[in-house]
């Protein structure tokens, strides 16, 4: 990925900070996007640490103005764009279910998750046409294929991430334009640990859903989405790719 | 480093096309291989050309006969020391109308293509879970398990038992550390695409379904079974990797734009 550009949105920890990291180590210049600018600072210094380039953009992916000026700063930090992981979401209310379920709550989620996804769609496929070709990667979930109860503004959204990315990928297919997204099953990260919040009965009922006996590492998500933008999945176009240690599987 | 230093990777269906793509690779990136195919003089053939780039042994067999199967793992761990990685590719491909499909034809297709899979999985596992190291199998589906055409009924449901099959076994495996992924194919440039493919008049016209527009080459599904294999995808397992340049998204009409009035559209 050697003079190559890539966008990570939600880049101020877990997954997207790791996916962040792997590009990074692939060989790309990084633009890290986040609303918590402190987080995205933080993984820049990260990157330059291990000898990559990266500059982070406050960005809040639920507002057009926020994610035209992220697509703008990578083509004028980086003079072009090549890659996008648009990756950050909120998990909202839990343990609401949908008659609980506020409407603050889930217009909240439906523009982080679904919104943010179309908007950086539609401001990064521009930029990649302007440098001849590209791949997106969207983050959906295990939920994106499968039900879950208790938080269902999240479960909506990360389905509709899957539509989106289908029809999308379709669209620009002949363009040059392969667009993926990939399905993380429970993963290890600073939202997971929110919603275990030290009980260690949450943690072994989320652990449980894993057919493989653990916890996903942010590095195997990132390992996946760096794969599916490298030029090995060339023949790869609206796949929704499972990370989940089998989890949908057998919910 | 190359990924598959130190693995050794049993290939069966290796003589040609995706399988051959897939030895390869496996090679090229540092893995010890064992090319499995029922044609003996041709796996021969290709084992050995592919021993200028690494270690190749070359096993004449069955995929539905169990003691072929078994004698090829065997060599796997005899010549290479361990079994760490298999790709189920071996399979055949068939065209008849459901009314004309004779006893025969039905059985030679659930034969090779879900049989030869079972005990390839079977005893590569035993072998895996026998040395406690874990392991990864990729088994070569198609996009025909879940998006079917005319005059493929036998073999569709060989492909899409063997992706049920292959979620089932990932959650048998996954006590045992071994990891088990299906990749399915679209129409891929091999001995099996190449009819429709080179077809003057089907060869154009099924091209207008894939959205990439153009075929796939075998050594695009052999990228996405080295992934599959290696440590990368450490947290996959039970997938179904779909490598079919968007084929199985949805219809692509050729509609010039603004053609459909809006309400129509929507």
């Amino acid at each position: 990925m050697e003079g190559k550009v890539a966008i990570v949105t939600g880049g101020a920890g877990g997954i997207g900070r790791a996916t962040a990291l792997a590009f990074a180590e692939a060989g790309a210049r990084v633009v890290v996007a986040d609303l918590n600018e402190v987080g995205c600072e933080a993984t820049v210094r990260m990157i330059r640490e291990a000898g990559g380039e990266a500059v982070h953009s406050g960005t809040d992916v639920s507002s057009a103005s926020d994610v035209e000026a992220l697509v703008a700063t990578a083509v004028r930090t980086f003079g072009r764009l090549d890659y996008a992981f648009n990756n950050a979401a909120i998990v909202g209310d839990t343990g609401a279910d949908t008659a609980e379920c506020t409407q603050a709550n889930w217009d909240r989620v439906v523009a982080v998750n679904f919104t943010g996804v179309f908007l950086c769609l539609k401001y990064e496929i521009p930029a990649m046409l302007e440098s001849g070709s590209g791949a997106i990667v969207n983050t959906s979930s295990s939920v994106g294929l499968m039900g879950d109860r208790g938080y269902i503004p999240y479960v909506a959204t990360k389905h509709g991430v899957i539509g989106l990315t289908r029809a999308a990928a379709l669209e620009y297919a002949e363009r040059g334009i392969r667009i993926n997204a990939v399905c993380p099953g429970v993963t290890r990260t600073e939202m997971v640990e929110g919603i275990i919040g030290g009980d260690p009965e949450i943690e072994a009922m989320l652990t449980a859903r894993e057919p493989i006996g653990r916890m996903g590492r942010p590095e195997e998500i990132a390992a996946s989405v760096v794969w599916l933008c490298s030029d090995a999945a060339s023949f790869v176009i609206g796949h929704a790719m499972s990370v989940d240690g089998g989890q949908v599987v057998a919910p | 480093m190359p990924r598959f230093d130190g693995k050794a990777v049993l290939v069966t269906g290796a003589a040609q096309g995706m399988g051959r793509a897939i030895a390869e690779r496996f090679v090229e990136e540092g893995g010890a291989v064992v090319l499995f195919d029922l044609d003996g003089e041709l796996v021969e053939k290709t084992a050995s050309e592919l021993s200028a780039k690494g270690k190749t042994v070359a096993v004449t067999g069955d995929v539905s006969k169990r003691e072929d199967v078994r004698r090829a793992v065997e060599t796997c761990v005899e010549q290479f020391g361990s079994i760490d990685v298999l790709a189920a590719q071996a399979g055949i491909g068939d065209l008849c109308p459901l009314l004309e499909i004779e006893d025969a034809r039905w059985d030679r297709m659930l034969a090779i293509n879900l049989t030869g899979v079972f005990l390839s999985v079977q005893e590569a596992g035993l072998a895996m879970a026998k040395a406690g190291k874990g392991g990864a199998m990729v088994v070569t589906s198609s996009t025909n398990a879940f998006y079917v055409e005319q005059h493929t009924a036998h073999y569709s449901a060989t492909k899409g038992g063997v992706l049920t099959f292959v979620r089932n076994a990932a959650l048998d495996l996954a006590e045992y550390g071994i990891r088990i992924n299906t990749v399915c194919p679209g129409i891929i440039r091999t001995r099996l695409g190449l009819p429709l493919i080179e077809d003057p008049v089907a060869g154009p016209e099924y091209l207008k379904r894939v959205p990439l527009r153009r075929y796939g080459e075998p050594v695009e599904i052999a990228n996405a079974i080295l992934f599959l294999a290696s440590d990368e995808a450490s947290y996959v397992t039970g997938e179904d990797l779909v490598v079919d340049g968007g084929t199985t998204l949805g219809v692509v009409l050729e509609i010039p734009d603004g053609s459909i009035p809006g309400e129509l559209a929507s």
